[in-house]
């Protein structure tokens, strides 16, 4: 069963054409990973996949139903921005999402919290960047979502703690229960994380399949990929 | 188990050497476990799916089996060693000998670039000698069976 379907999905902005007629169907149980340059629309897709920005034509379904604004319980999205209000310590942020969203196991949640070093009395506003990056990886991936969208988790993240969020993903994934889409134009460290890959550029899909298959089918990496096609 | 990912290939055939070369040099035996699905996929930041799938294929091949909820081991077969060592062994050679040809070498100079290498490896190589031990080590050469290759080193300096 797929969680998640474009087709033809359009979006227009003022003057720019940011998606170009997107078909997509991501099944449940998989890692997929978002893969284009900056401005290819990776964002714009994950924000109307979130349900927070509107398709111009084309339909977006969720579990085989058109997307309702109410489906957001269903998604945890992970912007790239900082979502929690820095004058929170950790342990409100953790108590706000859990508040916002009923699906979030919240013993699971300290958990992690503590796996991550990440003190829950400290400010949110004193964390540091890669902090604040594990801060919302953590409340994303302790949440019983059917679909979570990390918009480029690794960017502008110091070296171990990108280590950590792709351990994190790694063994917190509910196999076989949810999907993941991550973006990222970073793709060398991420690349055996994704089970399958949609390579997007200027708002179209330059091409997309299992990324084990296309490394046998082409004999490169999927960073040697992403150079070619995107 | 430490894997070091060569992108081009596909992560789960990697897996799949990784564990039967380690089954090969005896870092793994017979009916030992496995780390869980889990454990690979977090430690190697690959997808569980790809760890899955790789012990799904060793499985296959009478490698591993996997005792419900318990895990996944090396089958408890003293044979297996013996023939993974083996196949391990014949794709190690295919693969030196597949270049060896795409240099456009042949039959001979493959022997003999192969026995020079190994004569070569045989006198420098650090694990054979303490480093005092080193200097004699070159004095004896001429003496050695692996003349060849220090031949002219060697008839430099003691002439």
């Amino acid at each position: 069963m797929n969680v998640l379907e474009f087709h033809s999905v359009h979006k227009r902005y003022y003057m720019a054409h940011a998606l170009r007629g997107i078909d997509l169907a991501v099944a449940r149980g998989k890692i997929v990973g978002l893969l284009g340059p900056n401005g290819a629309g990776k964002s714009t897709l994950l924000r109307i996949a979130a349900g927070l920005a509107s398709p111009t034509s084309g339909s977006v379904r969720l579990m085989g139903r058109q997307l309702r604004p109410c489906d957001k319980r269903h998604i945890a999205y992970v912007p790239e921005v900082d979502n929690f209000y820095a004058w929170m310590t950790v342990r409100q942020a953790m108590e706000f999402e859990s508040s916002m969203f009923g699906d979030m196991d919240v013993d699971d949640a300290r958990s992690l919290l503590a796996e991550l070093k990440l003190d829950p009395g400290k400010k949110v506003g004193a964390l540091s960047r890669g902090q604040r990056a594990k801060l919302k990886l953590a409340l994303a991936m302790s949440r019983a979502a059917d679909l979570v969208l990390m918009d480029e988790p690794l960017a502008g993240i110091d070296p171990p703690s990108r280590a950590a969020i792709l351990q994190t993903i790694a063994s917190r994934y509910r196999a076989g229960e949810q999907a993941i889409i991550i973006s990222t134009h970073e793709v060398l460290e991420s690349e055996a994380l994704f089970e399958d890959v949609v390579f997007l550029s200027s708002g179209r899909v330059v091409l997309s399949g299992h990324a084990d298959q296309l490394r046998e089918e082409r004999g490169q990496s999927l960073n040697e990929i992403f150079a070619e096609v995107c | 188990m430490i894997i070091k990912f060569d992108e081009a290939t596909p992560i789960y055939v990697q897996i799949m050497k990784g564990v039967m070369w380690d089954l090969a040099v005896g870092e793994l035996t017979t009916g030992e476990k496995l780390p869980s699905v889990r454990d690979l996929a977090s430690s190697a930041k690959v997808n569980p799916n790809t760890v899955q799938r790789a012990y799904m294929e060793l499985e296959r091949m009478g490698v591993v089996e996997t005792q419900r909820g318990q895990g996944t081991f090396i089958v408890a077969d003293p044979d297996i060693v013996k023939e993974v060592r083996q196949q391990v062994t014949e794709g190690a050679v295919r693969s030196f000998v597949d270049e060896m040809r795409r240099l456009r070498y042949e039959y001979d100079d493959i022997i003999a670039l192969v026995a020079q290498e190994l004569s070569a490896a045989s006198t420098v190589r650090p694990a054979d000698a303490p480093c005092a031990a080193h200097a004699q080590g070159a004095q004896r050469a001429p003496g050695a069976p692996h003349r060849d290759a220090t031949d002219t080193t060697d008839g430099g300096s003691s002439i």
